[in-house]
C-alpha cells in the first residue's frame, strides 16, 4: 500500500510536468514558429496597419454604412471576448420570444423583406463572425443608401467574399461581417461615424 | 434535414470506420506486444518507481485510486495558489473553494464539468498543468479499466491478474494521446486555434469601439480534449468559440477525434478476444445506436423553434449550420466527451433530449475513452445472462461461466448510476437553493436539473448551460455526483475483471449462444435501451416531452 502510494506520487509528478508543462510550452513554441498569424489571434488590420479586430471574432457594428452581426450573449452588452456564451434561453421561453419580436420590430424597417431568422437569434459563442449570404446581403440595401452608392456594388463586396462550405459539404457558406466591412472600407471609403 | 446535412453525417461514419481498424491493430501492438520503444519506456518506469509487474484487480484499483486522489489534490492546490504561481498574465486570483473542488474533481473524473468561467477564473497554469493534464491522466485511466476488463474476458490460464495499472497509464499517455494530440494540435492552430501565453489582447474596432480578445494556449488543449473525450473548454463557450473550433473542418475533425479511440478499441478488443467478431458485434450496437441518435436530434432540429416559430438558430454558430450542430451534440453525448458546438440548453425539445437521453444510457455509444468500452461490457454481461435465463443455461461470455458474483457487480455498476441521479435531481427540484439557479422556467427547468445530474454522474460534461451551477450546493452536490459515477462505477468493473481473470474457459458447445452474431447484437441493443428507458422515462416526460408538447401548444413560460 506505501509502495503504491509513493509510485502514485511520482507518476504524478511524471505526467504533471511531461502533458501538463512540456506539451503545451512545445507545442506552442513550434506553432508561433510555423504559424504565428493564426496562434496570435488571427488579427486583422486597416490600411493604416492598426490592428482593427481578429477575423475569428464578432465585434459590435451599430452604423448603417457597415454589415452588422448577429445579436450576441456574450456578456452583459455582447460581443465580450472575455465571456464567451449563449443565450441558453430555452425553446418555450417567453423571454425568448419577447426578445426576438424586439429586435425584429428594430429591424424590419430597413427592408420590406422579412428578418433573416439568424438575425434575430444569438450564437453559441456570442462572438459568431460570420452570417449566412442571406443575412449579409438583405442588408445591402440600407449600406448602400448609408454610404450613397448603386446597391448592386455593395452586393457585389458581400458576394466576392462569400466562403462555401469545407470540402464541399461540411458546415454551412457564410460571410466574415469585419472581412465585408473592411473591403467595403477599401473600395467605397471610411464612412463617417459620431465619435470617432 | 438536406441531402448535404445527411452527407457530412455519412462522411463522419465512414472515417470513423476507416480509422478503427489501424488505430485498433496500433493500440493493441502498444499495450500487448513488446514495448515500442523499449529504452524510453523503461526510464519513465523506473522515474515513476514501478516495474510494470502484474497485479491483482485490487492492487491495480488501489493504484487507480491513488493516483486520481493526488490528481485531485494537485489540481485543487494549483487552483487556489493560482495567483502567486506562472502563466497568470490576467493575475487572477485564486479560486473558490466550493468551485475548486468541484473542478478539480470535474477533470480527476474526466467529466470536465465546467461551473466556472474560463476567460475570468482560470490562469494559463491552471488551464495547462491543473486542468489538461487531467484530460492525459483520466483518459489514460480509462483506456487501463477497459483494458483490465478486457483482459479479464479474454485472457486463458494466467491466473488472476489483469496487467499492471502504470504501464497501462504511461503507454497510453506516452503511445497513444501525446503524439497524437501534438500533431492535432498544430493542425488546428494551422486553422486559426490559438496557441500562445500572451496577456489579453486589446484593442479599438473600426467604429471607436474597445474590445479585449482572450489569449491562451488554447490548441494544445482543444487536441487531447476531444481525443480524451474530455470536453472542457479553454473557453466558455467551449468547442462554438471561433479559437477553439474555427472552421467547419476543425469541427469535422473534433468530431472524429471524439470517436475515434472508443471506435478503435473495439478492435483492439475484438484481437484480445481472438475473434475479431466480438470486437465487431460491440461496434454494430453502438454503430446502430449513434444513428438512431443522430437522426432523432438532426429531425427535431431541423422543426421551428416553437418560441419562435422560426428555424431553431438560437445557440447555433452560422458556421456549422442545425446539421453539424445537431451531430456534434449527438456524438458528443454518445461518448462521455461533453464538448458543445452549440448550446444544448436551446435546442427544440426533443432536440434536447436525445443528448440527455445518450448521457443516460451510459455512454456506451461508442462512449468515453475506455468508460465507453467497459460499460458496454458491463451490458454484454446483462445480456448474456438474460439470454442464458430465457434458454435456460448458464450463461458464459467467450467461454467463461458468469456467475452470481459478477452479475451482482454488473447490478451495483447498473444501478448506481441512476440512483445517484435521479436522488440528487429530486432533491435539487424542491428546494430553494436547487431551483434559485435554474435559467428557464415550466419543464424546461425541471431539464435543466435533470442534465446536469445526469452529465456529473455520466461524466459528460456537457450541459444545458443556463444552469447557474457556481453556487455552493451545486458546486459540492455535483462534485459528488461526478466522483461516485466515476469511481463507483469503475471498482466494480475492475472487481468483474478480477473475478472472470482466474475462470477456467470450456471450448463452445453446441449450446453456446454465440455473441458475435446480429441476435446477439440485437439483444444487446434492446438490453441497453431498456435498462435507460425504464429507468428514466418517467423524468423525462416530466421534462423535455412535457416541454414538447407544451410547445407544440402555443405555450411559453
Amino acid at each position: 500500500m506505501k509502495r503504491e502510494l509513493l509510485i502514485a506520487l511520482r507518476a504524478t509528478l511524471v505526467t504533471l510536468v511531461l502533458t501538463g508543462l512540456a506539451y503545451p510550452l512545445f507545442t506552442a513554441g513550434v506553432a508561433l514558429i510555423l504559424f504565428p498569424q493564426r496562434a496570435r489571434g488571427s488579427l486583422v488590420t486597416d490600411e493604416k496597419g492598426q490592428v482593427v479586430g481578429s477575423e475569428l471574432i464578432a465585434q459590435l457594428f451599430t452604423a448603417d454604412a457597415y454589415l452588422q452581426p448577429r445579436p450576441s450573449a456574450a456578456g452583459e452588452k455582447g460581443y465580450d471576448a472575455t465571456s464567451s456564451g449563449g443565450s441558453n434561453l430555452g425553446p418555450t421561453s417567453k423571454a425568448l420570444r419577447e426578445r426576438a419580436q424586439k429586435e425584429r420590430d428594430r429591424l424590419q424597417p430597413q427592408s420590406t423583406r422579412p428578418v433573416p431568422p439568424e438575425l434575430l437569434t444569438t450564437s453559441a459563442s456570442g462572438l459568431d463572425p460570420h452570417l449566412s449570404p442571406a443575412a449579409a446581403l438583405w442588408q445591402a440595401p440600407r449600406i448602400a443608401r448609408a454610404r450613397g452608392v448603386a446597391e448592386a456594388r455593395v452586393r457585389a463586396v458581400i458576394e466576392s467574399n462569400v466562403e462555401g462550405r469545407d470540402l464541399l459539404v461540411l458546415g454551412e457558406p457564410r460571410v466574415n461581417v469585419l472581412l465585408v466591412n473592411l473591403a467595403l472600407d477599401r473600395l467605397l471609403g471610411r464612412p463617417p461615424l459620431a465619435g470617432r | 434535414m438536406t441531402a448535404i446535412g445527411w452527407a457530412q453525417i455519412g462522411l463522419f461514419f465512414l472515417v470513423v470506420l476507416a480509422v478503427t481498424r489501424p488505430l485498433g491493430a496500433y493500440m493493441f501492438r502498444v499495450f500487448a506486444g513488446p514495448p515500442l520503444l523499449p529504452r524510453l519506456e523503461r526510464a519513465a518506469f523506473r522515474l515513476c518507481g514501478t516495474a510494470g509487474e502484474e497485479q491483482s484487480w485490487s492492487a491495480y484499483t488501489i493504484s487507480l485510486l491513488a493516483f486520481s486522489l493526488f490528481g485531485v489534490l494537485v489540481t485543487y492546490a494549483i487552483e487556489r495558489l493560482q495567483l502567486h504561481l506562472p502563466f497568470n498574465p490576467q493575475h487572477l486570483s485564486g479560486v473558490e473553494p466550493a468551485l475548486a473542488f468541484n473542478t478539480a474533481a470535474s477533470f480527476a473524473t474526466n467529466t470536465n464539468w465546467q461551473a466556472y468561467t474560463p476567460e475570468t477564473t482560470v490562469s494559463y497554469l491552471t488551464q495547462m498543468a491543473g486542468l489538461a493534464w487531467h484530460n492525459f491522466t483520466s483518459a489514460a485511466a480509462g483506456i487501463a479499466v477497459a483494458l483490465a476488463l478486457a483482459r479479464g474476458f479474454t485472457r486463458k490460464g494466467r491466473g488472476h491478474t489483469v496487467g499492471n495499472f502504470w504501464a497501462d497509464l504511461l503507454r497510453a499517455t506516452i503511445y497513444v494521446l501525446l503524439p497524437i494530440s501534438f500533431f492535432y494540435a498544430l493542425f488546428l492552430v494551422s486553422q486559426g486555434v490559438l496557441q500562445n501565453l500572451a496577456p489579453y489582447k486589446e484593442l479599438t474596432t473600426l467604429e471607436g469601439v474597445k474590445q479585449t480578445l482572450a489569449m491562451g494556449p488554447v490548441a494544445s488543449q482543444e487536441a487531447i480534449k476531444m481525443l480524451g473525450t474530455n470536453g472542457g473548454g479553454f473557453f466558455n463557450a467551449n468547442s462554438a468559440h471561433p479559437f477553439e473550433n474555427p472552421t467547419p473542418l476543425t469541427n469535422f475533425v473534433q468530431l472524429v477525434s471524439i470517436f475515434a479511440i472508443p471506435s478503435a478499441l473495439t478492435w483492439t478488443y475484438g484481437r484480445m478476444a481472438g475473434d475479431q467478431r466480438q470486437g465487431w458485434a460491440l461496434f454494430a450496437a453502438m454503430a446502430v445506436l449513434f444513428f438512431a441518435g443522430v437522426t432523432a436530434t438532426y429531425a427535431a432540429e431541423s422543426r421551428d423553434n416553437p418560441a419562435l416559430h422560426a428555424p431553431n438558430l438560437e445557440g447555433k454558430e452560422t458556421r456549422f449550420g442545425i446539421a453539424a450542430s445537431a451531430l456534434f451534440a449527438t456524438v458528443t453525448t454518445d461518448a462521455s466527451c461533453g464538448a458543445v458546438n452549440s448550446m444544448h440548453d436551446s435546442f427544440t425539445p426533443l432536440g434536447g433530449l436525445v443528448p440527455l437521453a445518450n448521457i443516460q444510457l451510459g455512454e456506451v455509444i461508442f462512449g468515453g475513452v475506455g468508460a465507453g468500452l467497459y460499460g458496454m461490457l458491463v451490458f454484454v454481461l446483462l445480456t448474456v445472462f438474460i439470454a442464458g435465463l430465457m434458454v435456460g443455461r448458464t450463461p458464459e461470455y467467450l467461454g467463461k461461466k458468469i456467475e452470481a458474483r459478477e452479475m451482482k457487480l454488473a447490478m451495483l455498476y447498473v444501478l448506481v448510476f441512476p440512483l445517484i441521479i435521479l436522488s440528487l435531481a429530486g432533491w435539487a427540484a424542491v428546494v430553494p437553493y436547487g431551483t434559485s439557479s435554474l435559467a428557464n422556467a415550466g419543464p424546461h427547468g425541471l431539464s435543466e436539473i435533470l442534465y446536469a445530474f445526469s452529465s456529473g454522474a455520466g461524466n459528460n460534461g456537457s450541459t444545458f448551460a443556463g444552469l447557474n451551477a457556481n453556487t455552493p450546493f451545486w458546486n459540492v452536490a455535483l462534485g459528488f455526483d461526478m466522483l461516485i459515477g466515476r469511481f463507483l462505477m469503475i471498482v466494480p468493473a475492475l472487481a468483474i475483471a478480477g473475478s472472470m481473470a482466474g475462470k477456467k474457459v470450456i471450448p463452445a458447445g453446441t449450446g453456446t449462444f454465440p455473441t458475435n452474431g446480429a441476435l446477439f447484437v440485437t439483444l444487446l441493443i434492446s438490453v441497453v435501451v431498456i435498462v435507460g428507458a425504464l429507468t428514466f422515462f418517467p423524468a423525462l416526460s416530466l421534462g423535455p416531452l412535457a416541454e414538447h408538447f407544451a410547445g407544440a401548444a402555443g405555450k411559453v413560460f
